[in-house]
This record gives structure tokens, sequence and C-alpha cells, in this order.
């Protein structure tokens, strides 16, 4: 399967610190890729240089910003528009060619057409993250970047857009997303990328991680992802 | 830019109590700024106790004046209250339902006709240290122009009086016999008479007399002058030395409308841009959509098309009460389509700074309106140092260009609009910049 997206050397610097080095990897169309690590570890300022948010110090992304859909880990809505008003908004700055179809599309996909004319702000927070989602999808980008999408959502809220997700990726949408819930990683991810101190130690599928961590690979990936963390991080950051 | 300009205004209809702030609060602040600085004073209300006896005369030469005539001076220049005794008089200043008051003694009278003592008042006022120097000043320059209008009385009681010893005539009055010569008439007389008078001591005695006649007529008739002089010895004349003189109710229309037009355009520039970090879409608009620049662009022509519109209005509005020039109406457009401009332009570097609609909003009006007294304090109120600190900080900022530009539009006051016009284009470019330093992360 070919790359959609290929992210080469890529590097951040603030400052003194190092909030990126080197990290490469690339993502296949339909492919799910969880970036996994501990707080500080880069996730959210990998996937804000793939979406275009800020510049990368180094390296580079294959994909323009306007070809990543990007749904940030806090809903970007305007509270006071209605779920379609926010749609066909951002439908119009993304130049979509039928804004109205898209607007259609998007409710339908997301389960939100009867409450399209509702204000986001009266949403719930599984709605709301739904419409955040969708606005990223809105010109149909070859490749959706999320930065913790489930994280403020009850299991229920979770479990329908994962079913949402796994719905775009079954229809060739390659989707990046960050999560610190490791389960949903092992669940609902093809491969997994590893990051810590912003260095990527990691590139497989979840039973790699598992079984380089000295696990069965049937076994807790959360705890696999902690123990490899132990072993490889140390040696890592040294070098 | 169209959607995001529609999208805006979409949640600035939505936005009705915010809009109806954004409107009315600067109109009430811009009405009572202007109120305050076009109404003069008001009269003090002051208890007054006049002890003379009814019908009391200060008698200047021949002439009598009613001392009632010193207490109307001072009723006309105060909001009279009147009381019949000093304890009444008290009570009301203890109540406070009078300012202060003054107590006309019954000696007045007998005081000022003995020419050797001066009348004196009695001025009653309490307060606190605030209260007490309004109070004094206020009745001090109530007392000095009923002083003055009573001295005038006086001094054409006195001109009058001269008048009768110059012209001669019925002196009775003095305690003269009627139809009594006139000093002026003195020196033709003694002429006539001198004509049949030989040559001696006689003769040489007379001639000194009608010359000392003649020389006392001479400087009599001077003092009238003299009395008018000693009255009022400085009179002010005004000069203006450049530009044309604003009438205080015009300048009133200009700093109320310069207010309304800063607080409108800086809450709503600065509103806008915190906005789009608040709802965190900042991050989305600028990955590609809308460049930075466009985006501080939009919001500031937002923020200053509504307060050109609600300042035009009033200003329009206002005139139907006060005169204005009409025929300066295209200059009034173009000074407060610059400082418009120049106040959007700092609206939107506080939004991107500030970060939150909250703070925005709180440091956009926390700057704005001291601003906006600073720019009114006058060059000689304050110390010099100090007048130039407040000059520094008032270029930095354009309440005071936008001011100037306006109140030169308006009243053709100086300095020059050009120069208030250019120093707003510059602000404008730099509060620009700043904007666009502060909008430089999305986050």
């Amino acid at each position: 399967m070919s790359a959609v997206l290929s992210v080469s050397s890529l590097g951040k610097r603030y400052g003194d610190l190092q909030a990126l080095a080197d990290v490469g990897f690339e993502v296949c169309a339909g492919e799910l890729v969880a970036v996994v690590g501990p707080n500080g570890a880069g996730k959210t300022t990998l996937l804000s240089i793939v979406a275009g948010i800020q510049p990368p110090s180094s390296g580079s992304v294959s994909r323009s910003p306007r070809e990543v859909g990007w749904a940030p880990q806090q809903p970007a809505l305007y509270s006071k528009l209605s779920v379609a008003e926010n749609l066909e908004l951002f439908a119009h700055l993304e130049k979509v060619s039928d804004p109205r179809a898209a607007v259609a599309r998007m409710l339908d996909q997301t389960g939100l057409t009867a409450r399209a004319g509702e204000a986001v702000g009266r949403l719930s927070g599984g709605n709301r993250q739904r419409v955040n989602v969708a606005l990223g999808l809105i010109a149909d980008p070859p490749v959706l970047a999320l930065d913790e999408p489930t994280a403020s959502l009850d299991p229920g809220q979770r479990e329908r857009l994962w079913q949402f997700i796994a719905s775009l990726a079954r229809a060739g949408t390659a989707v990046l997303f960050s999560t610190h819930n490791v389960s949903e990683a092992q669940r609902h991810a093809d491969r997994v990328l590893v990051l810590a101190d912003g260095r990527l130690l990691f590139d497989g599928p979840p039973r790699s991680l598992l079984l380089e961590a000295g696990e069965d690979e049937r076994g807790d990936l959360e705890r696999a992802l902690v123990r490899f963390l132990a072993m490889r991080a140390p040696q890592d950051v040294s070098a | 830019m169209i959607w995001l300009l529609r999208k805006d205004l979409l949640i600035l209809r939505r936005s009705r109590l915010l809009v109806a702030l954004l409107v009315f609060y600067p109109i009430a602040i811009a009405l009572l700024i202007g109120f305050a600085i076009s109404r003069s004073p008001s009269r003090p209300r002051v208890a007054i106790v006049d002890e003379t006896p009814a019908g009391e005369t200060i008698q200047v030469g021949g002439q009598r004046v009613e001392v009632s005539q010193y207490a109307r001076q001072l009723f006309s220049q105060v909001q009279s209250v009147g009381v019949s005794s000093r304890a009444q008089a008290v009570e009301e200043v203890k109540s406070a339902d009078v300012l202060a008051a003054v107590v006309i003694p019954a000696d007045i009278a007998a005081r000022i006709s003995s020419g050797t003592a001066q009348g004196q008042l009695e001025v009653i006022y309490n307060g606190d240290a605030l209260e007490q120097s309004l109070v004094q000043s206020q009745i001090g320059s109530a007392l000095a122009q009923a002083n003055l209008g009573f001295s005038e009385q006086l001094q054409r009681a006195a001109a009058k009086a001269i008048d009768g010893l110059l012209r001669g005539g019925n002196l009775g009055s003095l305690g003269a016999p009627s139809d009594l010569i006139g000093l002026e008439q003195i020196p033709a007389v003694l002429q006539r008479v001198l004509a049949h008078v030989p040559a001696g001591s006689d003769r040489a005695a007379l001639e000194r007399v009608a010359s000392f006649a003649d020389f006392a007529a001479q400087n009599l008739s001077v003092s009238k002058k003299v009395l008018s002089t000693v009255g009022q010895p400085i009179r002010v004349h005004s000069t203006l030395l450049h530009g044309r003189r604003t009438p205080l109710n015009t300048f009133a229309v200009v700093v109320a409308v310069s207010v309304s037009l800063m607080f409108v355009c800086v809450l709503l520039a600065a509103g806008g841009v915190a906005l789009e970090r608040e709802e965190r879409a900042l991050g989305r608009l600028i990955r590609g959509l809308v460049s930075r620049e466009a985006l501080l662009v939009e919001k500031g022509m937002l923020a200053a098309g509504c307060s050109f519109v609600l300042a035009l209005a009033m200003l329009a509005g206002v005139g139907a009460f006060v005169s204005l020039d009409w025929s300066r109406a295209g200059l009034w457009v173009v000074a407060l389509a610059f400082g418009a401009l120049s106040f959007g332009a700092l609206g939107v570097a506080i939004g991107a700074l500030a970060r939150e609609v909250r703070a925005a909003s709180l440091l956009a009006f926390l700057m704005s309106l001291p601003l906006a007294f600073l720019a009114l304090v006058p060059s000689g109120s304050v110390s010099h140092g100090f007048y130039e600190v407040i000059g520094a900080v008032s270029f930095l900022f354009p309440f005071k260009a936008a001011l100037q530009a306006l109140d030169a539009a308006v009243n053709g006051a100086a300095p020059s609009i050009g120069g208030s016009l250019a120093h707003l284009a510059g602000l404008c470019v730099i509060f620009g910049a700043l904007a666009r330093f502060g909008l430089r992360r999305a986050d």
C-alpha cells in the first residue's frame, strides 16, 4: 500500500527545548496510526506540525495543511453558531466545490442531521467532538489528524466516535491520532508510534510493541509501553 | 474573508447583550463626559441673611445707594435661599441644605458710609476638604462679582456728586444752597469780574483764585476716570494665538463622539481577535484557510466599520441639537475613518496579545478610559514635567490624535487635520505590526 503521508526528519525547537528530534514515518490510506507516549513526549507538537498549525524547525511533511484534516483536542468550534453554520463556514473557507452537499454529507456521517440547527454551545461534549472531527473532514482530506479525540468523552461517546473514525478509515482516509489511552490504541490502531522526549522510539503494530516489551501478544499494551519506555528511553536519551 | 466577516456579524447579532453594552455604555460615558465638559458650574446654593434695616442706605457724597442693592447683586451670583437669622443660616449649612451662608451685618452701611472702615460680611460653611475648597472658591467668586457690581453703583453715585460740583446747579443734597455755581463756571465768571478790576493786589489775588478754579475743575473731571480705575484696576482682554475658538459645546460633542468611537472599536476588535483563540478556531483558520494578516484586517475593519457608523450617527444626531458646520461633513467622515482604523488596529493588538475575551475586554477598557482622560488634561493644570509625560503617553495611542483630527474636522480647530491623520495612520501601522506579532502562535 502506498503512503499518503510522509514525515521526514521532523524537528521542533522552542528556545533551548528540543520538542521533536528527527521524527520520520509514513501513513498509508485507510490506516489508523496511534501516537502514544508520556506527557511532554511531543505528541501534540507532532500532530500540530502535520496539520500545519505550526512550522517545523527542521524536516518536512509531504502534505500541505489543506490536505490534512485537523481536529484538535479541545473542539475548535464557534459556540454561537449552529452545527450546520459551523460546517458551512469551513466548507466555504476550505473552498469545497459544493458546500451545501458537503455539509449534508458530514451531518449524515456524524449522525447530527437532526441537530443541525442547534447552537454548538448547547451540544454535549461528545456531539461537539463529532462536529470537531466533521470540520476536519469537510474538505474530504486524504489524511485526518486527531489530537486526543476521546479525551473528554464518556465511554458511550468514545465508542460511537471510534465507530465513526473506523468507518472513515474503511473509506480510505488515513487517520493519525494521539492518545493517552493506550488501550484505545491497542483496540483501534493498525500501528503505534511511541514518542518520548521528542524522539520516535517505536513504529509498528501494537502486537510488535507487546513482543518487544516481553509481553504476550494478548497482553496489556499499557503495561508493555511502560516497560518499553523503561527499557529504551534512558539509552535513547543518553544517545 | 467575506465568510469570516459574515460569521462575525452572525455572532454579533446573536450576542445582543454584548452589542447593547457596546453601543449604550460608551454613549452613556461619552454623554456624561460631554455634559461635564460643556456645562458651566451650577450656581452654589447659599443662604443669605440680610440683617440691615429695610431701606438702609449708604451715602456717597449727596447720593444714596440702598444696601438691598448689594444683596440683589449677591443673589444674582448664587442660588439664594432667604433665611431670617444667623442661627437659621447655621442650621441650613449644618444640614447641608445649602453650601454656605452669607450674613450681611446690620452695621455694614454705617461702616461703608464712614469712609474709614470697610464693610464686612460673614461667610459660614462646613464639609470636607474638597467641599470646603469648592465652596470657598465659588463663594469667593460670587462675592467678588457682587462687590464689583456694587462698587460700580457706588462709583456712579460718586461720579454724579463730582458732576454736581463741577457743573453747579441745585446741590441741596450736599447741604449747599440751591443754584450754586459749578467749579467749571468760576474761571469765566472771574474773568468777567477781572475786566473791571484795576491792577493791584486785589486783581492779583482774584487771578490766583481763577487759576486755581480752572486747575481744580480740570483735575476733578479726571477723578471720575480714576474712580473707575480704582474700582476695577485690571480688565482682561483675551487673545487667541492660533486656530479658531472652539465653542465648548461643540468640543464636548467631539469628545463624546471620540470616546464612543474608541470604546466600541477597541472593545469589538480586541474581543473579536481574542474570541478566535478562546473558541480555539484560530489554529484551524490559519492553517492555510485565512492568513494571519487577513484575519487581523477583517477584525479591525469590522470593528472600525461598526464604530464608524455609530460615531457618524452620533455626530449627525447631536448635530440636530448643537450648531455644527455641515459643510465640513466630508472632513468628519475622513477624521472618523482614520480614527476608527487606528482604534481598530489598537484593538486587534490588544486581542492578539491578551488571548482571552475577558482579559482582552478588561485590558481594552483599562487602557481606553485613562487614555481618554489623559488626552483631556489641559496644559496648565499640571506641572510641566508631568504634562510632558502625559503628552508622550497620549502620543503613543490614537485617542488624542483622533480627538484632534475630529476637532479640526468639526470645528476647524488647530492643529491642522493633516498632521493628526498622518499620526493616526502611523499608529495604525505600528499597532497592526504589534497585532501580527501577538498572533505569531496559534495556541
